[in-house]
């Protein structure tokens, strides 16, 4: 109490005066408690103006500051950073928005717009005269990220932290690298496949001392917090030696009498239990799948290489940061979903990349020449009615590139798509016109009347009431039916509950602010990319995944770290421990600790996010979040009811 | 009410959180979607955060309704968000029968960071509500 207050009403160059009786609005709360200069000015974020408050901080030993402009995602922080200018603390500054909130609000009504603006500044200086100078969270760093997941956006984030100088461990889960590009043949711009891609980044980053990669790597716990995170990693073993002898394992391959559904081809093919998903994938060496060895013994008559005596290994980690590159699964549509699992003709997108794939010179599928294709869009995508709302972005682009890459490769094929709306933006638009020039031929109807699959005398046929053509009825006979399905969060998704990262609506991680803050997540030094955060092409996961290196980088770099003073905060004589707190804690910040003769709660303050989650659920009011106190809030409350 | 002066309208205190629901209500500003200019917006960081004692203390010193702009499912963190804001809202309830407040007078609606319109129709429809049972 007793500060000295400086308050600022913005005019916003008439955007909040047009409205807003700015000078009536100085005059009603000038004469406030503790309130030493109130200005009216032009703008407030202008040069002039901010070197002004600078100049009256200092010159009158300002220790309250309050501006009365526009939203405080504007400029909030840089007001708190003329007050420092100032040399005042910055967390006694309080931003009010009168611009959104009252004069543009209310524009239909100047005098309610100036009454609001009256009394929203008036709790704001409320609000300022309980403020108490904060000082930021001040902790170790650990100089070294963990990147989670080695696709094509793991591997680049990893590449660019061991640029940086920075210790890398990259964790994939599988026992190869390359995640869903490896799987991907000829890719759009460049013409080159997804596993050249995924050759570059491999040969460039297994050679670098600062990144450890982790193969058939799982993380298994979670301890500490931003800037001392402890991971336990288990590793399942490949049971084949590093240095090994090729001829030997391929004849070690064919012998296994062991066929399993391949993952790597969507399960069109079958796979050995001791296997690779190609020639030269990476790491070179395959694995052995033990969960469906029989332990039959022929590889190892073969093989030397082959080794069973290989152990798990549980690996303890110390990173500052982890940055999440987990990707996603691909929709798998229903039994029965226009002929899903019913009909053999009919299969999913992924699973035809990859028939184009290992077809060479004649497209075949389940031993029958394949000419007449129809692709049926959104599927899992766009749904009303279903879980999956959003639009996956990256289909309509990936199935007309896959259209196009067929008829390049194979001769006389005819492909009929049967959309909801084309939606190829950007450079990818090329595409649908070479398509359209191909003579692809396009079909469109709504979500509420969809294509029909059925079939007919052994033929497979789709129908539409197509709405380009006014809603006619057209029948297509198809030798294959894809379904063009989107992007989904990971089916197993434990290392995202592992962490308590939040999920959107979508169930893809969630990032704090989708414009402004795209790869931070509201658990400090936790960093997301790649399609593990939404649907994403190959170019906009790598985007993303230099974004997310370069954020988690700058929480590890300088080996310190300065966190937001805003955290949960007990009163000890208050607090008789009854556990509540703690359960309603999201992150575990809370625990129990001995206080003299008594158990009191103990906020970790490198852990707690400041939500203030467990303030309603005290039975004895013994929490308070720093500047939302009971004090605050209340005073605030007093200001807006006018009393 | 256009002209007219702002205390003849019911005044309503909005609980809104800094990443979801004030952008929401920062763009109905923006798009000059008007509603009540008595109603008031204290920013949280969460509204599983509001204390039933703010709200309370709200309707004793004179404001007609509260309303709890929440983040739902959007919640950046986590998803018991909504449960827990639900929790918040049943306890205030009990408090507000004790007291022999209305419990219409608290009223709850998720507002995602782009819902500026269900905003502007929430406030509309609450400041009627008030104004029609101004004895409550």
């Amino acid at each position: 109490m007793n500060k000295k207050l400086g308050v600022y009403i913005c005019h916003c160059g008439g955007n909040i005066s047009d409205y807003v009786d700015v000078e009536k609005v100085k005059q009603a709360v000038e004469n406030e408690e503790g309130v030493f200069i109130a200005k009216t000015t032009i703008f407030a974020c202008g040069d002039a103006n901010q070197k002004e408050m600078v100049d009256d901080i200092k010159n009158n030993n300002l220790d309250g500051v309050v501006v009365a402009s526009c939203s405080p995602k504007l400029h909030l922080l840089t007001f708190r950073a003329v007050t420092e200018r100032g040399n005042m603390n910055k967390y006694n500054y309080v931003h009010v928005n009168i611009r959104e909130q009252a004069s543009w609000a209310h524009s239909d009504n100047k005098e309610g717009a100036t009454e609001k603006a009256i009394l929203l500044v008036k709790s704001a200086i409320a609000k300022v005269r309980l403020s108490e100078p904060l000082y930021p969270i001040k902790i170790s760093s650990k100089k070294a990220v963990a990147v989670i997941g080695a696709g094509v956006a793991g591997m680049r984030a990893a590449i660019e932290l061991s640029n940086m100088g920075c210790p890398v461990t990259l964790i994939e889960r599988d026992h190869f690298v390359g995640g869903r590009v490896a799987q991907w043949d000829v890719l759009f711009t460049t013409n080159q496949t997804g596993k050249e891609l995924v050759t570059n980044l491999y040969n460039d980053l297994i050679n670098r001392k600062n990144i450890t990669l982790l193969t058939g790597a799982e993380v298994i716990s979670n301890a500490g917090s931003i800037g001392d995170f402890k991971v336990r990693i288990k590793k399942t073993p490949r049971y084949i030696k590093e240095k090994c002898n090729d001829g030997h394992l391929l004849k070690a391959i064919q012998a296994c009498p062991i066929e399993v559904p391949d993952d790597f081809n969507f399960n069109i093919t079958n796979r050995k239990a001791i296997y690779h998903n190609f020639p030269s994938e990476y790491p070179h060496y395959p694995v052995i799948d033990i969960k469906n060895c029989t332990r039959c013994g022929e590889c190892e008559k073969i093989c030397e290489s082959v080794d069973f005596t290989q152990k798990e290994e549980i690996i303890e980690i110390e990173v500052g940061s982890i940055l999440m590159a987990t990707g996603f699964d691909s929709y798998t549509p229903a039994e029965g979903e226009f002929g899903y699992q019913k009909f053999d003709t009919v299969i999913t997108l992924p699973q035809f990349k990859r028939i184009i794939d290992l077809n060479d010179k004649k497209l075949t599928f389940k031993g029958k020449e394949v000419k007449s294709i129809v692709y049926i869009y959104c599927v899992g995508s766009r749904q009303i009615d279903g879980d999956n709302k959003y639009c996956s972005r990256y289909c309509c682009t990936s199935v007309i590139h896959a259209a196009i890459q067929t008829k390049k490769k194979f001769a006389n094929i005819q492909n009929y798509h049967f959309t909801r709306g084309i939606r190829t933006y950007g450079k990818q638009e090329i595409l649908y016109s070479d398509s359209l020039k191909s003579g692809d031929i396009y079909l469109q109807s709504y979500e509420e009347d969809p294509p029909v699959v059925l079939r007919e005398n052994g033929n497979t046929l789709v129908k539409i009431n197509d709405i380009l053509t006014g809603g006619k009825e057209i029948s297509v006979k198809a030798d294959l039916v894809v379904l063009v399905t989107g992007m989904i969060p990971r089916k197993d998704n434990k290392v995202g509950a592992l962490l308590k990262l939040p999920k959107g609506r979508d169930n893809f991680f969630n990032e704090i602010h989708m414009k402004l803050r795209p790869v931070e997540t509201v658990i400090d030094g936790i960093t997301i990319s790649g399609a593990c955060q939404g649907p994403k092409n190959i170019m906009e996961s790598v985007n993303s995944a230099l974004s997310a290196a370069t954020k988690s980088f700058s929480y590890v770099s300088k080996g310190m770290l300065a966190l937001e003073p805003i955290i949960a905060r007990i009163d000890k004589n208050l607090c008789t421990w009854c556990g509540a707190c703690a359960e309603a804690c999201p992150f575990d910040a809370i625990s129990v600790e001995k206080d003299e003769n008594k158990d009191i709660a103990a906020i970790n303050n490198s852990v707690c996010k400041g939500c203030g989650m467990c303030l309603p659920v005290c039975p004895v009011n013994a929490i308070n979040l720093i500047a939302y106190s009971d004090n605050e809030i209340e005073s605030m409350i007093d200001a807006l009811a006018g009393v | 009410m256009p002209g007219g002066k702002a205390n003849n309208n019911p005044k309503i205190l909005v609980f809104s959180t800094e990443k979801i629901s004030d952008p929401a209500i920062d763009m109905a500003g923006l798009l000059k979607l008007h509603y009540p200019p008595t109603v008031y917006t204290i920013s949280i960081p969460c509204s599983s955060g509001v204390k039933p004692i703010w709200i309370m203390y709200a309707y004793e010193k004179g404001f007609d309704g509260v309303f709890i702009a929440a983040d739902g499912s959007d919640c950046p963190y986590g998803d018991s968000c909504t449960e827990k804001t639900g929790k918040i809202i049943g306890h205030t309830h009990a408090l507000m029968k004790e007291m022999d407040i209305e419990p219409a007078r608290l009223r709850m609606a998720a507002i995602c960071s782009v819902c500026s319109e269900s905003f502007v129709k929430q406030m509309k429809s609450f400041n009627e509500y008030l104004l029609k049972n101004s004895n409550v």
